[in-house]
């Protein structure tokens, strides 16, 4: 069995594109609204007309997993689009500066690395109070210094690479030297990095919401629903399990795509 | 007497650190917008309740004199008074501590014995079925939210099979192991997921060495050479993976905790952050980050052990 | 003692089918010195590891007969085979700095095959081993015995891998470019170590190298391997006296101090494609001599009368 090159990029797109298609349609693809509330139609179990079954207010599961998919996915890409953005800017600042700003970044980055992920997240969406917006000031404290370290390594190394060197014989400006020159280049393990990082985001941000420390119920949201599903787990296992099964769809999606665009960029041997 | 030399040496390191991470836990209800007095009042006290309150916490005194009461009082082990339970937060953490070292201690041992023989037929039988299989189920394993999983594994073995408990602690070690074993089952599945696949392509690295050829020319069979040579040099590059995840796991317990009710530090920082506590928030993040930094002080120390090269400096 | 007969020697590289080692048949006498020689992929070191199984790609396989002590090993279960690794043929590899294992003590490495063959442990093990690395010349044996690989230089570890490799008194040592990755004065310590070694224990040993200057200085008869073939076989004095293969010839020649040529390269092109080898003489599109005749028919070996055997068919013209 040989793996081709393309084919975890392909199968990642293809499992994104789906999953995006029923996201748009969502309710139109179901025809029910996910919030309407008809006790007479409760903990139904899956069946042809409700094929995730009823959440204990007679809401269908599915179409709630569908409207929750829309949220988790827009708090997962700025969760980590954030993080991404100012972590690569300070790391690559902090590489090609070096001296002193360089010292103290890097001293930051020791001491928040210490922290274990879910407490400093916990702490501070706790400190500010649990909301969408509070999630992404939380994730943006804690996840820029992975990309901090990731992009000021390769600037590290790039800026010892000879065409560094000729491109200040030349006398660019350092402006242009880090975005035109350095950046290019120390982007890429970033990009790569950002999609494991947003697997692991989907878990963390799902994981907040089901403590009641992120998205707020009755909003639809995957982790929230798990909440929600956990007290009928006995007679109702479809209200928890399903959300559950979306996230691991969405984990997947994203591993599979981040292993094709590594492949893409980085070519190995 | 290199190796006590050594450890010394990174206590000593870590100190500036550790004071970062008293900073950082000080700063982080100082700083950040929102005011814990009021927040721990609620819309119901009055302004003069809150003014009260915030010179009872001395939030009304200069931010370096707060700090520095704040060091003393770890200093001197209170770690503050917890508002919710008006006990020093010390006593609250030295409380919960035990649980917590348990579920880390039982997921690592349950990881490992996953890890060793999945990834040594992973290994062995690369690109086949059973290599394929291991790793559907754990790429899988890597994007399953570790609640849900526990939630499905207390219906089906506690509510529905009766063979663990739904919640809880119990007493004594076998009780412990015995209620643990869901959670740190959950933990470990996340934690294989990364190792088996590290152990797994240390080996096929290490299969191609020369030095395993000598092994095989002295006559060793195939379970010997994997025993003594391969497993042991393809472990050291897995000990620093398992140590880099241990701060994910450590973290990953107040989750788990929280889901199978175990009385732990997490679940202790769920409830702090509902009751407004901060002096409890504030001990448990500096705890926690004294546990990732102790575990990563004994993962090199592992390596340092298992691989002679590494320089002990 | 041990008679290769028509081996063939065949795994995928790149995705390709190589026949690495195709129809080599020789023979290595009790306590002789045989020198296998050739350059670099020509199929000599796979000769060596055919005779052991020492191959990390389970798809490799191996044709032919390999009679040793009465038995086929190419016929031999693994688990047999593995008995007599070791015990009756050992092996050494060409790069001391990564042929030991660096997370255990060296003693433990020579020690392995004590217990494995001889069921020596505990102290009457690391005895035998302190013996060993005495007799291999490593100095303060006694506390050496308990120093990790990477505490040893290049060719203190060629040593100690001999040590493992002669623990169990082996009848054959297979020896694969041992002297290569050693700078020059101590490859000649560790080829006249050998040659001591084999002395003392009674041994055959199949030195491989790609140095005709190795095999002049240490053996009695030597073998030139040329893109998986054995182009010619003689007793050492004779092939140097005269050489009757124009590759043999070519390679003498590119020997410092002797005629004009002074490396290999001065032969036009370059070793043959395994994976899509030349058709008959495999030597042909570099050879001086080729004629029609050459590039259609794969020269048997013949005898040659002086006591060795080559596969040329114009020798008697060009040599």
């Amino acid at each position: 069995m040989t793996r081709r090159p393309g084919s975890p990029l392909i199968a990642g797109i293809a499992m994104l594109l789906l999953l995006a298609l029923a996201l748009a349609a969502g309710p139109a693809l179901t025809g029910y609204s996910g919030e309407t509330v008809d006790f007479s139609r409760a903990l139904r179990p899956p069946s042809a007309g409700h094929w995730m079954g009823t959440d204990n207010l007679g809401r269908d599961v599915l179409t709630r997993v569908l409207l929750g998919g829309r949220i988790d996915l827009r708090i997962v890409a700025i969760c980590v689009a954030l993080p991404f953005l100012l972590g690569s800017a300070i790391g690559a600042a902090s590489g090609y500066a070096g001296g002193w700003l360089d010292r103290i970044v890097m001293r930051v980055v020791d001491v928040l690395w210490a922290f274990p992920f879910y407490v400093l997240v916990i702490a501070i969406v706790g400190t500010l109070g649990p909301s969408m917006a509070n999630l992404y000031v939380a994730f943006t404290l804690v996840v820029w210094i992975s990309f901090a370290r990731i992009v000021r390594g390769e600037v590290l190394v790039a800026k010892r690479a000879e065409y560094m060197v000729a491109a200040r014989l030349l006398g660019f400006s350092h402006a242009r030297i880090v975005l035109r020159h350095l950046l290019p280049n120390a982007i890429t393990p970033a990009i790569v990095f950002a999609f494991g990082d947003a697997v692991l985001t989907i878990l963390a941000v799902t994981a907040l919401s089901f403590l009641g420390l992120g998205v707020q119920p009755p909003t639809p949201e995957w982790g929230v629903m798990i909440a929600d599903g956990r007290n009928f787990i006995f007679d109702a296992w479809w209200i928890s399990t399903f959300p559950g099964a979306a996230i691991i769809y969405a984990g997947l999606a994203l591993t599979l795509l981040g292993e094709g665009i590594d492949d893409l960029l980085r070519p190995k041997g | 007497m290199a190796l006590l030399r050594y450890t010394l040496s990174r206590i000593l390191q870590m100190i500036p650190v550790l004071l970062g991470i008293t900073l950082v836990a000080f700063l982080l209800l100082r700083v950040l917008p929102g005011d814990p007095a009021s927040l721990m009042i609620g819309a119901r006290g009055s302004d003069a309740d809150v003014l009260r309150l915030r010179h009872q916490l001395g939030l009304d005194r200069p931010l370096w004199v707060q700090y520095a009461i704040f060091l003393r009082e770890m200093a001197s082990g209170s770690f503050g008074q917890s508002l919710a339970y008006r006990r020093p937060v010390m006593t609250l953490i030295a409380e919960r501590l035990a649980p917590t070292l348990w579920l880390v201690g039982l997921a690592t041992v349950l990881a490992v014995a996953i890890t060793f023989p999945l990834a040594v037929v992973s290994a062995l039988r690369r690109n086949r079925l059973p290599d394929l299989v291991i790793k559907t189920v754990f790429t899988a394993a890597l994007s399953m939210p570790q609640f849900w999983l526990g939630i499905l594994l207390i219906l089906l073995f506690s509510l529905r099979l009766h063979l663990f408990p739904v919640a809880g602690y119990g007493s004594g070690p076998l009780g412990h192991l015995w209620h643990l074993f869901l959670p740190a089952f959950v933990i470990a599945l996340g934690t294989s997921a990364l190792t088996i696949r590290s152990l797994r392509s240390s080996i096929i690295a290490v299969q191609t060495a020369e030095y395993i050829d000598t092994a095989y020319a002295k006559g060793l069979t195939g379970r010997m050479v994997m025993r003594r040579h391969i497993l042991r040099n393809a472990a050291v590059s897995t000990i620093s993976v398992l140590g880099v995840h241990t701060g994910w796991v450590i973290g990953g317990t107040v989750v788990i905790e929280s889901v199978f009710a175990i009385p732990g530090l997490g679940q202790l920082l769920v409830a702090s952050i509902a009751a407004r506590d901060y002096a409890a928030v504030q001990g448990l993040t500096v705890v926690f980050a004294v546990m990732v930094t102790a575990i990563s002080l004994a993962t090199d120390l592992g390596y340092a052990l298992v691989d002679p090269r590494v320089e002990l400096e | 003692m041990l008679e290769l007969r028509n081996l063939r020697t065949a795994f995928e590289a790149d995705g390709r089918r190589v026949v690495a080692v195709d129809g080599v048949s020789l023979r290595v006498a009790a306590g002789q010195m045989f020198g296998l020689v050739g350059e670099s992929g020509c199929g000599k070191s796979a000769t060596c590891r055919s005779i052991l199984r020492l191959f990390s790609d389970a798809r490799a396989t191996i044709e032919g007969e390999i009679a040793f002590g009465g038995r086929d090993l190419a016929r031999l279960p693994e688990a047999d085979l593995a008995a007599v690794r070791g015990r009756e043929i050992a092996m050494i590899f060409q790069d001391p700095m990564t042929a030991l294992n660096p997370t255990m003590r060296v003693g433990a490495q020579i020690a392995e095959g004590l217990r494995r063959h001889r069921d020596l442990r505990g102290g009457a093990a690391r005895r035998e081993a302190i013996a060993m690395l005495r007799s291999v010349g490593v100095p303060g044996a006694e506390q050496r015995v308990a120093s990790y690989p990477h505490e040893f230089s290049g060719g203190m570890r060629q040593r100690v891998l001999i040590a493992i490799a002669l623990a169990c008194r082996p009848k054959l040592l297979i020896a694969d470019e041992p002297t290569t990755a050693l700078d020059v004065t101590i490859q000649d310590q560790i080829l006249k170590l050998i040659l001591r070694l084999r002395q003392e224990l009674g041994m055959g040993v199949l030195l491989v190298t790609h140095d005709l200057g190795v095999v002049a200085q240490t053996c009695e008869r030597v073998a030139v391997m040329y893109a998986g073939h054995i182009v010619e076989e003689a007793p050492v004095a004779a092939l140097f006296r005269r050489p009757r293969h124009p590759y043999t010839a070519a390679l003498l020649a590119a020997l410092p101090g002797r005629g004009r040529n002074r490396d290999l390269r001065a032969i036009p092109g370059g070793p043959p494609d395994l994976a899509a080898p030349p058709q008959g003489c495999r030597f042909h599109p570099r050879c001086p001599h080729a004629i029609d005749a050459c590039r259609v028919q794969r020269p048997p070996l013949v005898e040659t009368g002086d006591g060795g055997r080559t596969a040329c068919l114009r020798w008697r013209e060009v040599t």
